[in-house]
């Protein structure tokens, strides 16, 4: 297994792959902690669909990843569009077979793939957690929000806890970007249904019914992201109850997928 | 089994209500170039998928380097493959394409580029794979299945796309190849190509085998035909008359009459055309190529 993730690094570490991706978290990441920031007066808000977080709120000893928190959503779409690409290319390009005649054991194949793109995910939060952070410690004077507690131990431990779930956040994603692309083999139809599903469906869904939030996948990964608090169009849901029925629609695709991918020819 | 490379039987693969593969049983020796040949659409590509363990067969049994089909696991790390063309990850170089299978396989990463320089990509290998042309894509396909130094070797249609001196490159390399032990599972539906290089020949349609054993048996099966052209053009008849009252089968093609006998009796032949008032301007055997003796054993045209 340890030789597929090396081969998948490989593939993964290709400029425009690697560079394509850091850019679209460190966009998101840096326009809404700016945002949070910037706009912290503005009566439409400043944070997720006219939400408004106070200086109260930023001056608390989690107030450095607010921003960082408020970013895991998009952090899992972009995870969600490259595990899903990565996973459903090597049936459009064909090369499958050449990944099964040199590594006959699928299910390594497919867990040296995960660990590998779980990689690339940690890099990419990793990144936009210290760009948030310092986005937020360099705009918050302009703001006039206290920074005193974010670097005592309860700050760092809030960002432990943070970076901890939106990890979990964007690796769930990812997996379901990945089911999605064994199911669907094309990349195209894995990212469209995926983020279609994720952005406006559940949206919608939730606009329309707002107790359907505790039960819709995306809106489970946002609130494990968030730490339970409300966001996305959610009112909040509960941490636990996220992480269960997130954990429990990952884990029923997963085992899905993996048994689809198993036993399915490949004959392509 | 130990000096047989591949040997299925009763092996069928059905796809919904299409038998793309029909209970076939052949064996390959170890060591030589077997040309696995038949039209397209003949199932030899599925053939070929069946014995590398990417597809599950209907039924039947089969032998890779002497471990079965259904696991693959036992004897993949011996066998290069290429199948149905080269596929790789087109924003990569070939040399990246290379060194992620490498990797994959747990390969030394200096065949890499040695393999490289053996197909004829040295220079160019740092070029993404979306750059080449389809022989160089073949190329790295090539080299791609010997990155394992391979016991056995499958390729499918590994001329595709090359030009005549990369057919010929690609003739020499997999005799080569055979010459140092490596067996050799070509596949091709030009014919002509693989009788040049193969030893032993499975010859496959809509499925089912119509032969499989050394060429040379299959060529001896086949009656040699004498070609005998006359200057006069209303000669021709009168030939076939002659050779068929000597009890030889003749039909007259184009300009000239093909007769089914042996060379020994073009003398006879001579004799009787020249008895006969007829004046042969040619007289030679004609020996069947592959591709004759296949449409012959189908009955296609």
């Amino acid at each position: 297994m340890f030789n597929v993730v090396k081969a998948e690094l490989r593939k993964l570490r290709r400029p425009t792959l690697f560079f394509g991706t850091i850019g679209s978290a460190l966009f998101f990441t840096g326009l809404i902690t700016s945002f949070i920031y910037l706009m912290i007066d503005s009566p439409q808000g400043n944070g997720d669909r006219g939400r408004t977080i106070g200086r109260e709120a930023l001056g608390l000893a989690s107030g450095s990843v607010n921003g960082f928190s408020s970013v895991g959503n998009f952090l899992g779409i972009i995870a969600l569009c490259v595990f899903a690409a990565q996973t459903a290319q090597e049936y459009t390009y064909g090369t499958l077979r050449n990944l099964l005649v040199r590594q006959p054991g699928r299910l390594k194949i497919l867990f040296g793939k995960l660990i590998s793109m779980m990689l690339f995910a940690l890099v990419m939060i990793t990144i936009a957690a210290i760009v948030s952070i310092a986005i937020s410690y360099f705009l918050a004077p302009g703001a006039k929000v206290n920074t005193e507690l974010w670097f005592t131990s309860d700050g760092y431990h809030a960002i432990f806890t943070t970076f901890v779930n939106v990890t979990i956040s964007v690796v769930a994603f990812g997996i379901i970007g990945m089911i999605l692309g064994l199911l669907l083999r094309s990349p195209i139809s894995a990212i469209s249904l995926g983020v279609l599903w994720l952005l406006i469906v559940e949206n919608l869904l939730i606009a329309v019914k707002s107790s359907l939030q505790n039960w819709l996948p995306g809106a489970q990964l946002t609130a494990i992201a968030s730490g339970g608090a409300p966001s996305r169009g959610t009112t909040g849901i509960e941490y636990s109850h996220a992480l269960l029925v997130g954990g429990i629609y990952v884990g029923v695709g997963a085992i899905i997928a993996s048994v689809l991918f198993l036993r399915r020819d490949v004959a392509n | 089994m130990q000096n047989t490379a591949i040997s299925v039987s009763d092996l069928s693969k059905k796809y919904d209500d299409r038998l793309a593969v029909s209970h076939i049983n052949f064996e390959v020796p170890m060591g030589i170039v077997c040309g696995f040949v038949g039209p397209n659409g003949s199932g030899k590509t599925t053939t070929m998928r069946m014995l590398l363990g990417l597809i599950t067969p209907t039924t039947g049994q089969g032998h890779t380097l002497g471990e079965p089909i259904e696991h693959p696991e036992k004897y993949l790390s011996r066998v290069g493959a290429m199948i149905e063309g080269p596929a790789f990850y087109p924003a990569l170089s070939g040399y990246e394409n290379l060194m992620v299978l490498a990797k994959l396989g747990g390969f030394p990463i200096e065949r890499v580029q040695e393999l490289l320089d053996k197909v004829g990509l040295g220079d160019r290998g740092k070029s993404k794979f979306k750059t080449y042309s389809l022989g160089m894509k073949q190329r790295l396909g090539i080299a791609a299945a010997l990155l394992p130094d391979p016991k056995l070797l499958m390729l499918d249609e590994p001329t595709n796309g090359l030009d005549p001196e990369g057919i010929q490159e690609v003739r020499a390399l997999l005799r080569d190849l055979a010459n140092d032990g490596t067996t050799v599972f070509v596949s091709s539906h030009l014919l002509s190509e693989l009788e040049i290089i193969s030893d032993y020949i499975v010859m496959l349609r809509k499925g089912e085998i119509v032969f499989a054993g050394p060429i040379g048996e299959l060529m001896a099966q086949q009656q040699p035909t004498i070609i005998a052209k006359s200057l006069n053009h209303s000669d021709l008849q009168q030939i076939v008359e002659i050779s068929e009252k000597a009890g030889h089968h003749a039909v007259i093609r184009n300009d000239s009459v093909h007769i089914l006998a042996e060379m020994d009796w073009a003398p006879v032949l001579n004799k009787a055309a020249f008895d006969a008032g007829i004046t042969l301007a040619q007289l030679a055997p004609q020996l069947p190529n592959l591709e004759e003796t296949f449409f012959e054993m189908t009955g296609d045209k």
